[in-house]
């Protein structure tokens, strides 16, 4: 196997592209460029590892979570920490990439769309460390649900704008931050979040988040001198679960991506884009997503705000169809018991998405022997979500 | 061949008036009407949107409207089959289908085409299949001799020609940066822009996106064969939705549109 994607159009097999009206595909096309000569220029490259060292705190430990693979009595559990980075998850590694590029490119303006907040906490993070201008677009109805992040996004100093449109969450943020982008193409970096959008979006993303596989495979190797037996991580747009796979794709090691099964995916509550969805193009490229006989987009949903997106990176697209990684899915009670157990055994609270990729984690350690192992991405930390936990559990964490 | 009758119209030695509305907006039925109506008033092309729940390229007129339509069930195959119930109704200028492309792959594309061919349809523009992404069904609409409207941003630069060269129809030149809707200026700009469209374009240019009154429409004419409206027009129809929905009012509704057409080009 030769794993060389996306090819010079921008696809990955028949996914991905560039489904934009015509006033971006200059910018699209001049990003490109400027992406391709940025990796090729030793400064930039260096500049961008320099600061995951220095600013971000990489390398990110790799845990072995002892007490769960004990209790579980099954294949031993790793955990990639990305809840270590700087602003608590692995989407500072992709904001600090592309906010020097947006610098290389003379942009002094960026703007972003967020869900969980996350991604926004993170350009807001890099705006103001290297002293862009930033606004973040939010759906309303993730504003409300995410209170805390948007009051880091505030304080950091970015403008966060509202997003009444549509469903009011990620899918109609993402619109308005590429419809302002439209408008303002000519002085403004727009700085995407996840492995999704128009070419060459997915691939950048994945390129500067495969920093999160490259560091897990050498300390994987150097501690147990073989391989883990899986990968698992939670696939939402699929940024931490690419950056974590890329590396591994030519590898003997299977790969799986989780999805979110919401209240099940026998209902119409769900996330989960590659398990239901069918083929289509959403945020300006050709993909799975969840959407209508009509081909009108449907509403995603997910207790977690970061996997509540009806799209995905059409590389996962890819993967999926040539049988490359499985995709599961995994329900909201699932992922909670799974943030519970991690909770009290290790002392580690994830994020709600990382508890999706915990919870198959989970499953499948006891399937497997004890000379096995799993690795799984921990994208990110649970202090965001911390509202939507007590909301859940009614402040009271006892079963 | 059905691209005949657009031939025929962008043949005229006249400034060529293109609205467009929204299939469905506000019912199936006065989509007909308002489209005869637009006839009457001297329109030369029908440009007509069909609903997609996430239009990147419009503003929030457009997207309103859409919603309206979504509401009442329309999408593209209905959209199609309005066009035939128009022609019915005596409707004899050119038509051309305006949606996003996710419509289209969910129908097939080759289901969509012969649909228009079938339906005396005149042709198609998709706003998010940009000259790289088209050429699958470029190569199709030629085949069946339908034109596939291409579109040139002020951002397009070294791109104008090759789109200009490809072009069939007309060309639909996007007046400014930005999604559809009002401005109250145009760009300094369009004026050069327009003079480099057309140099390189075989067919005539025609522009949209912010056009709502005479002044533009008096200052644009010189350097183009052909004038967009779409927001203004749709603002309209939104004002006047409880009128058109009666039918007692509804004569007074459509002739205060036929007003507006001829406020913007007589």
């Amino acid at each position: 196997m030769n794993y060389q994607f996306p090819d010079d159009n921008g696809r990955f097999g028949q996914f991905g592209g560039k489904f934009v009206p015509e006033t971006l595909m200059y910018a699209l096309n001049e990003l490109e460029e400027a992406f391709k000569q940025a990796l090729e220029d030793h400064a930039f490259v260096s500049e961008y590892i320099s600061q995951l060292k220095k600013y971000s705190g990489r390398p990110t430990a790799l845990t072995f979570a002892e007490n769960i693979t004990s209790h579980l009595d099954g294949a031993k559990v790793y955990l990639k920490r990305e809840d270590l980075n700087h602003t608590g998850a692995h989407k500072i590694n992709n904001a600090i990439g592309q906010a020097l590029l947006a610098k290389r490119m003379g942009k002094t303006k960026i703007i972003a769309e967020t869900g969980a907040g996350q991604h926004g906490v993170a350009a807001a993070t890099v705006a103001a460390k290297f002293g862009l201008e930033c606004k973040v677009f939010m759906g309303e109805k993730d504003i409300e649900r995410q209170a805390l992040n948007v009051f880091r996004m505030k304080l950091l100093g970015a403008e966060v704008i509202p997003v009444s449109s549509g469903s009011r969450t990620l899918k109609d943020a993402t619109n308005e931050a590429i419809r302002y982008w439209v408008t303002h193409v000519t002085d403004t970096f727009y700085l995407i979040g996840s492995v999704v959008g128009p070419h060459p979006y997915p691939r950048m993303v994945r390129d500067f988040q495969r920093v999160i596989g490259d560091e897990a495979k050498e300390q994987f190797l150097s501690l147990e001198e073989k391989l883990p037996t899986e990968i698992i991580a939670c696939v939402g747009g699929g940024s931490n679960a690419m950056g974590m796979f890329y590396p591994f794709i030519e590898e003997d090691v299977t790969l799986i991506g989780v999805e979110a099964a919401g209240m099940g995916v026998e209902t119409n509550f769900h996330a989960a884009t590659l398990t239901k969805g069918s083929k289509g193009v959403i945020h300006g490229s050709l993909t799975y997503l969840l959407q209508t006989e009509d081909g009108q987009i449907i509403e995603p949903h997910s207790i977690s705000a970061g996997l509540d997106y009806p799209g995905v990176g059409p590389e996962h697209a890819h993967l999926k169809d040539i049988g490359r990684v499985q995709y599961e899915s995994v329900t909201d009670e699932e992922a909670l018991d799974a943030l519970q157990l991690l909770s009290r055994k290790e002392g580690i609270i994830p994020a709600i998405e990382s508890a999706h990729a915990l919870a198959h984690a989970f499953k499948r350690a006891k399937e497997l022997s004890k000379d096995e192992s799993i690795l799984v991405c921990l994208s990110g930390r649970g202090d965001k979500d911390v509202h939507t936990l007590m909301d859940h559990f009614g402040g009271n964490t006892d079963d | 061949m059905t691209n005949t009758r657009l031939e025929i119209a962008t043949s005229k030695a006249k400034q060529l008036f293109i609205p467009f509305i929204m299939a469905g907006d506000p019912s199936a039925e006065l989509t007909i009407e308002i489209a005869l109506t637009l006839q009457k008033a001297g329109a030369d092309i029908l440009e007509l949107g069909v609903p997609y729940s996430d239009p990147l390229a419009d503003g929030p007129v457009i997207q309103q409207a859409a919603l309206r339509a979504l509401e009442g069930k329309m999408n593209l195959e209905k959209a199609i089959q309005l066009v035939p119930l128009m022609r019915d109704r005596g409707l004899t200028i050119p038509v051309i289908i305006f949606t996003y492309y996710n419509p289209v792959l969910q129908l097939g594309e080759d289901k969509v085409l012969s649909m228009l061919n079938q339906n005396q349809i005149d042709g198609i523009l998709i706003p998010d299949l940009p000259f790289e992404e088209s050429r699958s069904l470029s190569d199709k609409c030629e085949q069946v001799g339908l034109p596939l409207i291409s579109l040139v941003a002020p951002t397009s630069k070294e791109r104008v020609q090759m789109i200009a060269n490809e072009a069939s129809g007309f060309l639909y030149c996007v007046s400014s940066l930005g999604v559809t809707g009002v401005r109250k200026e145009m760009d300094d700009g369009i004026y050069q822009f327009l003079g480099e469209v057309r140099k390189h374009s075989k067919v005539p240019v025609a522009v949209g996106f912010g056009i709502s009154n005479r002044e533009q429409v008096t200052l644009l004419s010189p350097h183009c064969d052909g004038i967009i409206v779409g927001s203004a027009l749709i603002k309209l129809i939104e004002t006047k939705k409880s009128e058109l929905l009666d039918s007692n009012q509804r004569e007074k509704a459509l002739s205060e549109i036929k007003t507006f057409v001829y406020s913007i080009i007589s």
